[in-house]
């Protein structure tokens, strides 16, 4: 395997070729903070969380999709990226409508775990208190769209891990949403397996459990790259 | 007509301010208790899913978030259409008495007993907390350090001391380890005796302020409260309804909580975002009620308990039967701080409230559900409809504090007209002695606005020789 040999905030990395620099630098011991990224499914660089700076690159990059690259000097910690971090989670707390004191996914929440870390004391940008609707007509499950911040984890589980792709995204702009199949009610969908894969990627508590109340809603995200590793690697005999 | 303002009411749970208004003979002609903050839970709570109304109306108050928390968490029980496990039941109910006993304290001791210890004319600046603790620090310490353990049985229960998400629909996340339960039967000798400190100041207080006793709300009206269906003891928690009169009658008896609205009306007022309620046969004005520990004692038969019925005896000879005055108030909270320790105790050493099953799961099964408890200023209400999924589509709270506007205005009107003869120079302990008539109350005014009603609305068309042309009400 070709190995390249880069460097992340001043220390030497290698990475596999082709590897990110956000993989390559979570390697390294090197957390760089991100929403949408999750183990064991393809990136798809919505949330913007993980822009990092590259030297003779004149645009900031996002990790997740930017591959390691030899000779390559990465800073993820300077004022710029901090301040560039802290507004984009301001406008996502804007965008929908996040009360984390009486949400489900309260003290279990990466939205909320990564406001806290990046200290957004407050935001700076008016709210837009959109009305959004709640979907409870799964009987298991249920999607709470005033607490999603479209980072897609749930369409690409349900894609590439579930193979169902139940989910997808409809709408432009801040009218952006999920939707189950053609826009039916989640209780309605054909496609549906019911295996709330969908339920354990999502990182706030828009996706959750039926009957969860405040705080109740735990996730085990591990799971789901334990999952394609185990396929991969082909660790069940079938 | 002149009118004079306090604003704002200090030393009471939320914002509100008082107009007296003046005669033309200069004397008070009458009072109003205008609430000004709102809060619209009964609005914003719908499209939610029932399951969140717990911790979403416990955060109505921080004073009283676990009555909110009990009586969602049982009007979601009826939606699922369930009975909660025992153990759940009277897990919730030692809860409860954990938060009457801190609400207890907190108004006895951090919002009332700087008038009654330090005096009603006392320097403004020093009547407060702060100046108790400097005039008898070990009385003020003891209030402070019982409050404490009231709020100790809501933490060590619910996981925090404000707004625990513990009481759900079907039951309760957990119960307590036999070693919670003994710690919290540690406190409670220390708890009674700062109890019985307080009962035995309270009543020499009484025993030398007759005057208060007579002029501070002291008028007839009706009382509401949850008594045990068994006996119409004292209860707050579940039980049915009972309505009693000024003279101990019984009015109305047994009433089902979920039949409410066929008692209770509310009545929505111009100045006020506090709603009326009243007893619907009697109409309005005319069907005021009280509800809150003044109320709970003239309901019930009895309490129970050995300490707190001995101090129920007593309390009903001192009222000459029927309590009817609201300065009774400060002792019906200490006789039922009381009963709480005792009730406490009876609770937490219940083999049954150490049942692993403490949570009763279900769909959906009843769209509509009424919970009723006790909070600590008196009974509260939770009504919610949803729709077949469990989406909440309306949410009716009918708060203590409301179902005592009316009485809060009789009382304030009955202390400014005693006091305040020269409106010319009123002295400042008059105007304290009106905000003491609604502190007697207790009242949570946060806990209380949450829908305007329909805006009454009166047009008329005047014409130009002053004339009625055409008139719309609505």
């Amino acid at each position: 395997m070709a190995v390249v040999t880069l460097t992340i905030d001043d220390k030497p990395v290698s990475a596999r070729a082709g590897e990110s620099v956000l993989d390559a630098a979570k390697e390294a011991g090197i957390e760089i903070p991100t929403l949408c990224h999750l183990p064991g499914v393809s990136e798809a660089a919505a949330c913007r969380l993980c822009l990092v700076q590259v030297e003779g690159r004149g645009r900031l990059q996002a990790a997740c999709v930017t591959a390691a690259a030899e000779g390559m000097v990465v800073r993820t910690q300077t004022d710029t990226l901090r301040e560039y971090r802290r507004m984009i989670l301001e406008l996502l707390f804007t965008e929908g409508n996040h009360v984390c004191a009486v949400c489900v996914a309260n003290g279990n929440c990466e939205l909320q775990t990564l406001a806290a870390e990046l200290g957004m004391d407050h935001v700076r940008y008016p709210y837009l208190n959109p009305a959004r609707p709640v979907d409870v007509t799964h009987k298991q499950y249920a999607i709470d769209h005033n607490r999603c911040i479209l980072c897609t984890r749930c369409v690409r589980t349900c894609d590439e891990i579930e193979g169902a792709h139940t989910w997808d995204v409809a709408g432009r702009g801040t009218s952006s949403h999920v939707i189950a199949d053609m826009g039916q009610p989640w209780g309605e969908s054909v496609t549906c397996t019911s295996c709330g894969k969908c339920v354990q990627s999502c990182p706030t508590g828009a996706l959750f459990r039926q009957g969860s109340t405040v705080a109740e809603m735990t996730k085990d995200r591990e799971k789901l790259g334990d999952l394609v590793t185990a396929r991969r690697e082909k660790k069940w005999s079938v | 007509m002149k009118r004079i303002v306090i604003d704002p009411v200090t030393r009471i749970e939320g914002h509100a301010k008082i107009s007296l208004f003046v005669g033309d003979d200069g004397r008070i002609a009458d009072a109003r208790f205008h609430v000004v903050e709102f809060r619209g839970f009964e609005r914003f709570c719908v499209g939610r899913p029932f399951g969140e109304m717990p911790s979403l109306t416990a955060r109505v108050c921080g004073i009283c978030p676990v009555s909110h928390l009990l009586c969602s968490a049982k009007t979601g029980d009826g939606i699922l259409g369930v009975r909660p496990p025992v153990a759940a039941v009277k897990l919730r109910r030692a809860m409860n008495l954990g938060q009457i006993l801190q609400s207890h304290a907190l108004s006895f001791f951090h919002l009332s007993s700087p008038d009654l210890l330090l005096g009603f004319d006392s320097a403004p600046a020093k009547r407060n907390v702060f100046g108790v603790i400097q005039a008898h620090p070990d009385l003020a310490r003891a209030g402070i350090r019982l409050r404490q353990f009231g709020q100790d049985v809501i933490e060590k229960l619910g996981g925090r001391k404000i707004h625990p998400a513990w009481a759900v629909p079907g039951g309760v996340r957990e119960a307590p380890g036999e070693q919670t339960c003994q710690e919290l039967l540690a406190g409670i000798p220390e708890a009674r005796a700062t109890v019985r400190t307080a009962l035995a100041f309270i009543k020499q207080y009484l025993d030398t302020h007759a005057e208060e006793v007579e002029v501070f709300g002291n008028h007839p009206s009706l009382y509401m409260a949850l008594v045990r269906p068994t006996d119409h003891g004292w209860e707050h928690h579940d039980g049915v309804l009972r309505i009693t009169d000024h003279t101990g009658r019984v009015v109305a008896d047994d009433i089902d909580p979920a039949d409410y609205r066929q008692h209770i009306a509310e009545q929505v007022e111009h100045d006020s975002y506090l709603k009326s309620p009243y007893y619907k046969p009697l109409g309005y004005p005319a069907g005021a009620y009280r509800v809150g520990p003044l109320a709970r004692l003239n309901v019930c038969t009895a309490i129970d308990t050995p300490l707190a019925d001995a101090e129920l005896v007593e309390f009903r000879q001192r009222a000459g039967g029927v309590a009817n005055s609201a300065f009774l108030y400060h002792l019906a909270r200490a006789v039922e701080m009381l009963a709480c320790t005792e009730w406490l105790e009876r609770h937490l050493t219940d083999p049954e409230i150490r049942s692993t099953r403490h949570r009763a799961e279900a769909g959906v099964n009843n769209l509509e559900a009424v919970g009723c408890s006790e909070a600590p200023r008196g009974t509260l209400f939770h009504h919610y409809t949803v729709d077949e999924h469990g989406l909440l589509t309306s949410v009716n709270m009918i708060i203590a504090t409301g179902q005592n506007n009316l009485p809060m205005n009789r009382t304030i009107a009955q202390i400014a007209q005693h006091y305040i003869r020269d409106t010319k120079a009123i002295p400042e302990g008059f105007l304290n002695r009106v905000e003491h008539g609604i502190r007697c109350y207790d009242p949570c005014l946060s806990c209380s606005t949450h829908a305007h009603g329909q805006m009454p609305l009166h047009v008329q068309l005047v014409g130009a020789g002053g004339e009625v042309i055409a008139e719309a009400k609505r």
